[in-house]
């Protein structure tokens, strides 16, 4: 036996291998630490460029405004952010109305109705849409929803850049997600305690909804959560079809403008750096970044709570 | 004790009745309608898309460049050409970061620690930011950043500043599923590479991210079909929608994306009909992505 | 064996790239040739342009007819507004602003701060013209400067046509216009509304982009707005073009009455500004004097009025001479 080796026990000698293994779990270290760089840099970013607007504008001024025209020249030019996220919730609001409904039933028939032939065919087409990219629903909303659908078949007074039309093609865009997560949500549900349900006699529509509903219900609130995110957020679609003008209003015949689309049409037009006009962007996406953060924790702790954990 | 079995046995049978049959069919009804619902919706909407731009699908589109003067000729090769630029320096960046973060998470961190599990919280947290927060980093940090190398950093748009917005937009999804590919693989087989006197590095390297390779490449796939479609981004970091020249990594760079985006709000008819070709192209991109993911993950998914 | 996958995939991807690129790049030959000196073909060199949007159909239509001359210049437009545009000409950033109004003397002040001399060259001229949606029914399809003060000023409460008087239409009103990074919203503000840069807010969407403002007209009822003469004529089937009386009479907008200036006040110059170095650069110079030989053709594919010999005189004089503009009054 070599000396400095104990009989039967692994020796940590100090070798260029192991010196090699350190460098190597270094640096698959500094990979992941780029996510935490990336998510210090966004609040870096956002916090350190509104702190100048801060000191133009008043906090309450900004949050409880009523009246927001940062472009506007003299003495009309007004802070107020409230008319943006009334926007966005509305908007979020009017898109989750159709989204849920339709989009939990997707899934409950797919998850509880469907023969696994249809399964196998419809899941992936249900993934495929959720990736569809959303300009694509925002050219529908303008081209197609509005004028043929609102205006044409329904026959409503709505103008050409309105709240309806983007806020019903948002839920369609966000319809696939809350359906395809919903349906893994509750194929996960272990089948026999929707064989104790059957065997008590209850009917098909009662397991879905009195056990199989209550037993996914984490991962369907995941999935309602997951989908709200995505409406709060998204931005090209309420950019192309709602229109440029913030309105305090539960008008949706008219045009609205949410935060995400603000600071799109912001950059868009290119403002110069160091303005107060370039500074809104950041101050409203960090409202923009607070608000999605608050409801992602919400559900997390949700879902952490009411977890159903199984065999 | 018999009682009480005949009267369960009771209400078993009544609730057999028509009356519950007839709600049973009154919900599965419903269900269907739902899904009648989403199809047609969608349905419509691809073929509309279809209807409309179908008329200006042609190799010519291709290959011409965008035209104000004769919109019939009109063209996305700068375009095109920027989203396949743009995806493959994406790939570059989020394959090795996000293999590599995953690898850690997976394999070397040790979960107890508070700085693993910030690590986590934050992948998590960042998979749901919005895609215009990500633009605005793009822009504040990338594009008008302090870093100044191969273009970035010099107050213009360039490409690799997209591409790198977009890898970080779409870095936690490689992450995440990464995770759950290498977790897959099950621990028998590093237990009886190490066993072999293999060291941890080796482990992975040889057995276990081979082993998990199908998962993690469809990881990427839908990664990056995600990026491909994002505009939002692409608006803040300031894309070009007019560009008649081929994009180069630090110049001036257009994409699919903003080449719609910019159509649909043209008035005169034709244009739409162009956003309207543009994206059924964007699409059969896209299908083309899903249905090689969806192969490697049918063809090469390992039963262990 | 990872790599290996990789790999394919990006060759893949490159091989597609390269086979659209060798089988592309061509557009059609345009018939109606272009004056063209003989060494344009040498040229090379990237110029970015960016600022006015209603200026920018110019210089696109321009860089595209300029590129089967010189097809090694790779020019860049953007259309991020006028004051906007002379933020990053004065920063350097940008070759050329494009320009709906003259320089003001706060931009001027910034661009000498970071020695910069823009030199002043007129490419065009520009109706702003006044548009309405096809339900408008205006009295002779005409409306006075003064009514549109009454419509637009920025305490303006009026909330249906028929309050400026007999004939108008029982509408009520809904406006699209540029916004204040637009020198087409600095000019109606100045020229009409006789403020500075302030304009009604209520009821009215701003808009950095001319073709939402012309969607959003086109498709609302009882909408009205301005944009330039190009937005205009290209949808004139959609919206109806109003005639503006400045105190002489309603005069409609068409080139003969804008190049002639009896369309009043709403004739304005279109500019290009190049600084005093890049104008000495060969590609920079050629291409504005492409446009400036190729005038009428230039700005008949963009929508607008060719210059009149006089002006095109002393635009080329600028350019040829790369003169600084004066300093224009503090206001």
């Amino acid at each position: 036996m070599p000396p400095g080796q104990r009989p039967g026990g692994i020796t940590r000698v100090r070798t260029r291998r192991s010196v090699g293994e350190q460098a190597i779990k270094g640096l698959l270290a500094a990979a992941a630490v780029l996510s935490v760089l990336t998510t210090t840099g966004i609040v870096v970013t956002l916090v350190v460029e509104s702190v100048p607007f801060f000191e133009i504008v008043a906090i309450g001024d900004f949050f409880f405004g009523t009246d927001w025209a940062p472009l506007a020249g003299g003495e009309q030019q007004s802070f107020g952010v409230v008319p943006l996220i009334w926007s966005t919730l509305y908007l979020t609001g009017v898109g989750l109305l159709v989204a849920i409904p339709v989009g939990l039933g997707v899934g409950v028939y797919l998850a509880e109705y469907a023969s696994p032939r249809v399964r196998r065919t419809l899941k992936p087409i249900v993934e495929t849409l959720a990736g569809i990219p959303t300009i694509v629903f925002g050219y529908f909303a303008l081209t197609f929803f509005t004028p043929e659908i609102l205006k044409g078949f329904l026959g409503l007074e709505v103008s050409v850049f309105n709240g309806l039309s983007a806020g019903i093609i948002l839920g369609i865009l966000v319809l696939p997600t809350i359906a395809s997560v919903s349906e893994d949500a509750m194929s996960a549900v272990p089948q026999s305690l929707r064989e104790g349900a059957f065997g008590l006699g209850a009917a098909k529509w009662q397991v879905v909804v009195r056990v199989v509903f209550p037993a996914a219900l984490s991962g369907i609130v995941a999935a309602l959560v997951l989908g709200a995110s995505r409406a709060i957020g998204e931005t090209v679609v309420i950019l192309v079809a709602a229109g440029n003008n913030p309105n305090l209003t539960f008008d949706l015949t008219t045009a609205h403008q949410t935060m995400a689309a603000f600071i799109a049409n912001t950059a868009r037009s290119d403002v110069a750096a160091g303005s107060i006009a370039f500074a809104t962007i950041f101050v409203v996406g960090l409202t923009l970044f607070v608000l999605t953060f608050a409801v992602n924790i919400v559900a997390i702790r949700f879902v952490r709570r009411y977890r159903q954990v199984y065999d | 004790m018999a009682v009480a079995e005949t009267d369960i046995a009771r209400k078993v049978v009544q609730r057999a009745s028509s009356g519950e049959r007839s709600r049973d069919l009154l919900f599965r009804s419903s269900l269907m309608l739902c899904l009648f619902i989403a199809v047609i919706f969608l349905g419509v909407l691809l073929v509309d898309v279809a209807a409309d731009g179908v008329g200006f699908l042609s190799l010519e589109f291709l290959t011409s460049f965008p035209s104000r003067i004769d919109p019939q000729s009109s063209g996305i090769q700068s375009a095109l050409l920027g989203t396949l630029y743009l995806m493959g320096l994406c790939a570059l960046f989020i394959v090795p970061i996000g293999v590599a973060s995953a690898v850690y998470l997976e394999e070397y961190a040790d979960n107890e620690r508070w700085y693993n599990r910030l690590i986590e919280v934050n992948i998590q947290n960042l998979a749901s930011v919005p895609s215009v927060v990500y633009g605005i980093l793009g822009l504040a940090f990338i594009v008008r950043g302090p870093i100044d190398i191969f273009g970035l950093g010099v107050g213009q748009p360039t490409l690799l500043a997209g591409a790198l917005t977009l890898g970080l937009l779409v870095l936690p999804v490689v992450i995440i599923v990464s995770r759950e590919a290498i977790r897959a693989v099950p621990p028998s087989i590093r237990e009886g590479s190490l066993a072999l006197g293999a060291t941890q590095w080796q482990t992975i390297w040889k057995q276990v991210l081979p082993g998990a390779l199908p998962g993690v490449a469809t990881g990427v796939i839908l990664a990056l079909s995600r990026a491909i479609g994002e505009t939002a981004p692409l608006i803040l970091v300031g894309a070009a929608a007019f560009q008649r020249f081929n994009p180069t990594l630090d110049g001036q760079f257009s994409a699919l994306p903003i080449q719609i985006f910019n159509n649909v709000g043209e008035p005169a008819g034709v244009f739409r009909d162009l956003a309207a070709a543009t994206i059924i192209v964007l699409l059969v991109i896209l299908l083309l992505m899903n249905s090689a993911a969806i192969m490697l993950r049918n063809r090469y998914e390992q039963k262990w | 064996m990872k790599l290996h996958r990789h790999t394919a995939v990006l060759v893949a991807c490159s091989a597609l790239a390269f086979g659209v690129t060798a089988c592309g790049g061509d557009d059609d030959e345009t018939a109606g040739g272009t004056t063209e000196s003989a060494d344009t073909q040498n040229l090379s060199g990237s110029i970015r342009i960016d600022g006015s949007s209603t200026v920018q159909p110019v210089a696109e239509a321009a860089s595209e007819l300029f590129q089967e001359t010189a097809p090694n210049v790779q020019i860049t437009v953007g259309g991020a507004g006028t004051g906007d545009g002379f933020e990053r000409f004065c920063r350097g950033e940008i070759v050329i602003a494009d320009a709906s109004r003259a320089i003001e003397a706060d931009e001027y002040e910034k661009c000498k701060a970071k020695d910069i001399d823009p030199v002043e060259v007129q490419v065009g001229i520009d109706g702003l013209s006044v548009v309405a949606n096809n339900s408008l029914e205006f009295p002779d399809n005409c409306i006075s400067t003064e009514n549109l003060k009454k419509l637009l000023a920025p305490k303006s409460k009026v909330a249906n046509y028929k309050d400026l008087g007999e004939g108008f239409p029982d509408q009520a009103v809904s406006f699209f216009t540029p916004g204040t990074e637009s020198g087409t919203y600095d000019y109606f503000t100045e020229a009409v509304l006789e403020t500075d840069a302030e304009q009604r807010t209520n009821k009215v969407q701003t808009s950095a982009d001319d073709n939402q403002i012309v969607t959003g007209i086109t498709g609302t009822e009882g909408a009205l707005g301005y944009v330039g003469f190009a937005f205009a004529e290209e949808n004139k089937d959609k919206l109806k073009i109003l005639s503006v009386d400045g105190g002489d009479g309603c005069i409609e907008p068409k080139i003969e009455t804008i190049a002639d200036g009896t369309y009043a006040p709403l004739s304005r110059p279109l500019f290009m500004y190049p600084t005093t170095k890049t104008a000495a650069q060969p590609e920079v110079k050629a291409f504005i004097n492409f446009i400036l030989e190729n005038n009428q053709k230039v700005n008949e594919s963009a929508g607008y009025v060719p210059l009149t010999d006089e002006l095109k005189a002393t635009a080329t004089q600028n350019l040829e001479s790369a003169t600084p503009v004066e300093a224009p009054a503090a206001e």
